[in-house]
């Protein structure tokens, strides 16, 4: 089946719906290829290959609703597949808030040019894929003598999705994606075998860095890790690498969401408009970047993608509220989830923010941990360098940070300039003071 | 929500760190009919007309599989359904279902992986399959094939019901239940949420070197969550009771259980407190504090991470690891339990795997590639998502035996500390050894007395410091029991984990000073 053989498919699996009791349905229609090679100590360590379907009707029956997803798309299979999902969504309790969005939001969808196929994808054959792959794990496995063993992985995919809307949407997004990178592992000389890696993930084949320097990164990264220990508890700043700091915003998120203020489960409700975080931060939702890996012409509700501010030097903005919760909440959908979110970043080199630093904490990466949603509380395990006027001194582990979200953000002190790029969350370093560390 | 969710396929790094959570409540789910029903009792004809093959096409999919001078191939027949019943705001609004279907061929060469799936039985798509898997191996001499011989199944989670004949009319009363005791439990309660998941799977392996077995896996997850609210606080948590079980397992006593347990362990978050931060001794209660040896030593016993020499276990098999009287287990014969399996995903029998046995480390958990890396039979333990994945070693269901000291006297032991009994997730990072844990509540511990409730703290510590650490270990083992996913190269299969009341002299707690 092509992908006019699968809108067709999405059409009818709507108009079946309808015709075995549905008011309304919203079909989505996946398909992905993707191949993915590893490369390990010097052999070809696996090899992945497939294509695979999926399909998803969401059914609307006298204000009743269901979802219902598989992966065989053989018609006979799915009409009988339709009539059970219509059928059992009669047993459910009525919920008058579960339509359709209101078709006015599928207007304004913009007619550009993202950039999220890359026309060699095609092109790329599996020996190069291979040869990608062990060329990176050869200068990984070259630049230490400590080292005890180096996988490198590549990974491309080519997704396309369909969605159609019995109430008037219709949509088709292709993509392509490309992942590359190496993880390694050394012996620390003391029973520890560190790891540490570096990957990048693109659209285009061409924004992957050369394997040279994703070798020398995720080395580097690994070496100073050698004697890493904890350090006494107590009060410190912190700067977090632009790579690990999607824990503290990943953990807005939630709070952020319509099912959270709805169902009260969020520190921030009632703050709109209000200062949730330090003048420093400044976060926006930017749909339209090109080749951006979260970019996109309408979110999975079908309405029409826009740039928005979230939060504007420290003041809330903008929740995150799909067409459900909005209708619960009696407020307008302002679209339940986030597509590229960038920030206004600072003048600063991650060396500049280390350099501003007294006494504190280089957070490499997060471990662990979690958030309360309905209090902002947090408590997450850490992996970093000790800094000390300014300069690192020595690598440090096993340590906790704990505190509460507002609190955290309402002492950043500085942003980066360096966004993270192979993400959706395009976010910089950040430099926090006064954080509770846990260690000793 | 977002679609963004079922797309996650890229592993973007980070692949020596695993994880243990329990999953976010989305998509998972359903059920709906493929070609002719399986019944409890189907033999091999049954499964075979259900995938639609016979022993002549799998013969001949070995044979392009193994065209290239592979060691080895087996094909993994997988059938599953899924069905997930919530109610939120009082109403029951709102189910999911989801089918699977598909076979994946995986062909070793050495312990290198050669990979496909199809989700399209038909002998096309797998001979497609079969050859993309092949391209492992580049040798011109054909791999051989034993003939296949069906290989029996144990029953270690016997279920009345299969969840494909229970009708969403069993299970709406069951949903509303929980949800009025939650309500009938306290008047801070403002909001409730109920979730009711169960999911059936069929798989049949075949393997080249002659064995062939099937196995039908029921899974049951049911979960009460609330938030309630005092003096203008709000607090929210829940509880869940999962395993391999059918409707048989939902009764009256259970569903008021959940409703109960989860107020309790929200309201008593009103008083909690964040303990000082820093170093100090830790009780574990018995129970889901398992999660502790699945972070701190059972993810570095898979054998694959060792193989490879990135488990900071890597050289310490036979050498002594804990005091004598600790020894921990990863067994997959428990009766209805999450993590356990009849047969594993290559085929091979399920069993009790001593990683420590009084204080010595003993043994790793081996797939096929490992075991016979080293030179010993596999464990049981080649575990995998689904037909999209190729097996990988992982924990069944992770638990310390009874050991000589009372609960009491572990915890008057104690002069300062906390005492840890509910937990949200935790993570490792396989060759540091660094392992976390979250815990969603507890309590201080004051002058050998159990006082204060506390909250929302992660703990951190490193594997083969910790298990040094493990002063002493009551006679009071429990499984936990709720729904437990373990996470680890992008694959996520249902595990169990379980413990006695111990003592941790030392851990780092997070907290405030």
């Amino acid at each position: 089946m092509d992908t006019k053989g699968r809108l067709e498919l999405a059409h009818w699996v709507a108009k079946t719906a309808r015709a075995v009791g549905a008011a309304d349905a919203a079909v989505d229609i996946y398909r992905s290829r993707s191949v993915e090679v590893e490369f390990r100590d010097g052999q070809l360590d696996l090899v992945k290959e497939s294509t695979q379907n999926s399909l998803n009707i969401d059914v609307y029956v006298d204000d009743r609703f269901s979802g219902h997803s598989t992966n065989d798309l053989r018609r006979d299979s799915l009409g009988s597949f339709i009539k059970k999902a219509v059928a059992m969504t009669k047993y459910l309790g009525k919920d008058v808030f579960r339509k359709l969005p209101d078709p006015k939001y599928y207007k304004d969808i913009k007619a550009i040019d993202l950039k999220l196929v890359d026309d060699s994808y095609d092109s790329v054959e599996a020996a190069q894929r291979v040869k990608m792959a062990r060329n990176l794990q050869e200068l990984t496995a070259g630049k230490s003598d400590k080292i005890i063993s180096s996988t490198a992985g590549y990974y491309d995919g080519d997704n396309e999705s369909i969605k159609v809307h019995s109430n008037g949407f219709e949509g088709i997004t292709q993509s392509t994606v490309f992942s590359v990178g190496v993880q390694v592992t050394i012996d620390d000389g003391n029973g520890g075998r560190p790891t540490d890696w570096d990957y990048a993930t693109t659209r285009f084949l061409s924004n992957i860095p050369d394997a040279e320097t994703q070798a020398q990164a995720a080395v580097d990264r690994v070496v100073a890790k050698v004697g890493q220990a904890k350090i006494e508890s107590g009060q410190m700043d912190m700067v977090v690498v632009n790579r690990a700091a999607g824990n503290p915003l990943y953990a807005l998120y939630g709070p952020m969401g319509g099912r959270a203020l709805q169902q009260k489960r969020s520190f921030l409700e009632g703050k709109l408009g209000e200062k949730i975080a330090s003048d420093q931060l400044t976060v926006i939702d930017d749909p339209f970047i090109e080749r951006g890996l979260g970019s996109r012409h309408y979110n999975g509700e079908g309405m029409a993608a826009r740039k928005r501010t979230l939060i504007e030097k420290g003041v809330l903005k903008e929740f995150l509220i799909d067409c459900y919760y909005g209708r619960k909440l009696g407020v307008d959908p302002t679209g339940g989830s986030t597509s590229n979110v960038i920030f206004t970043y600072g003048d600063k080199s991650l060396d500049d923010l280390i350099a501003g630093v007294s006494k504190g904490i280089l957070v490499t990466s997060f471990i662990g941990g979690n958030t309360n949603g309905t209090t902002g509380d947090f408590s997450w395990g850490l992996i970093g360098m000790l800094i000390e006027d300014g300069k690192i001194v020595k690598p440090v582990n096993e340590m906790n940070i704990s505190g509460n979200l507002e609190g955290l953000w309402g002492n950043l002190v500085a942003v980066g300039n360096d966004p993270y790029l192979y993400s959706s969350l395009r976010r910089p370093s950040f430099h926090f003071k006064d954080v509770q560390f846990a260690g000793l | 929500m977002d679609n963004i969710t079922r797309r996650k396929f890229i592993r973007m790094g980070a692949q020596g760190v695993a994880l243990a959570t329990i999953p976010a409540i989305f998509r998972i789910n359903p059920a709906m009919a493929f070609s002719p029903g399986l019944s409890e009792s189907s033999d091999l004809d049954d499964y075979m007309r259900h995938f639609g093959v016979d022993r002549d096409l799998i013969r001949k999919t070995m044979g392009l599989a193994l065209e290239n001078g592979g060691d080895y191939c087996d094909l993994f027949f997988q059938h599953s359904s899924s069905s997930y019943v919530a109610l939120e705001d009082d109403i029951v609004n709102r189910s999911y279902t989801n089918v699977d279907f598909g076979v994946g061929i995986r062909v070793v060469k050495g312990d290198q992986t050669g990979y496909s799936f199809t989700e399209e039985i038909t002998p096309e798509a797998m001979k497609l399959a079969a050859k993309t898997a092949a391209s492992i191996s580049a040798g011109t001499a054909p791999g051989t094939i034993a003939s296949l011989a069906l290989y029996p199944t144990p029953d270690y989670y016997p279920i009345k019901t299969k969840w494909e004949d229970v009708g969403i009319d069993q299970r709406i009363p069951a949903v509303n239940r929980i949800n009025a005791a939650m309500h009938a439990a306290d008047k801070r309660v403002i909001k409730t949420s109920v979730s009711f998941s169960d999911n059936n799977s069929y798989i049949m392996v075949a393997t080249s070197d002659g064995r062939i077995a099937c196995d039908y896996q029921p899974m049951l997850r049911v979960s009460g969550y609330c938030t309630a609210e005092q003096d203008g606080k709000r607090e929210s948590n829940g509880f869940d009771l999962a395993g391999r079980r059918g409707i048989e397992f939902v009764t009256n006593e259970s569903l008021d259980r959940i409703g109960s347990e989860a107020v309790n362990r929200t309201v008593n978050l009103f008083d909690a407190v964040m303990p000082e931060a820093g170093e100090m001794p830790v009780v574990l209660a018995a129970g889901s504090s398992g999660i502790l040896l699945h972070e701190a030593i059972g993810h570095g016993m898979e054998a694959d991470f060792n193989r490879k020499g990135t488990s900071i276990f890597a050289d310490k098999i036979g050498k002594p690891v804990a005091e004598k009287f600790v020894s921990i287990v990863d067994n997959g014969k428990n009766a209805n339990v999450r993590g356990s399996i009849n047969i594993d995903d290559e085929g091979q029998d399920s069993q009790e795997t001593y990683l420590v046995r009084d204080g010595i480390l003993e043994s790793y958990l081996h797939d096929r590639i490992s075991a016979k890396f080293y030179g010993v039979k596999p464990t049981g333990s080649g575990r995998r998502q689904s037909f999209r994945f190729a097996p990988i070693p992982r924990m069944r269901n992770t638990y310390m035996t009874d050991g000589p000291h009372e609960v009491k006297e572990i915890i008057g032991n104690v002069k300062k500390g906390i005492f840890v009994s509910q937990f949200t997730n935790g993570q490792v990072d396989i060759g540091a050894g660094d392992f976390t844990f979250y815990v969603k509540s507890g309590n201080l511990i004051e002058d050998g007395k159990i006082t204060k409730p506390i909250k929302d703290i992660n703990l951190i510590g490193n594997g083969p410091n910790c298990l040094k650490k493990v002063t002493m270990v009551a006679n009071d083992m429990a499984m936990a029991e709720g729904g437990w996913t373990c996470g680890k190269g992008g694959q996520g299969v249902p595990v169990s984990m379980g413990l006695p009341t111990i003592l941790v002299s030392s851990i780092t707690v997070g907290g405030i000073s």
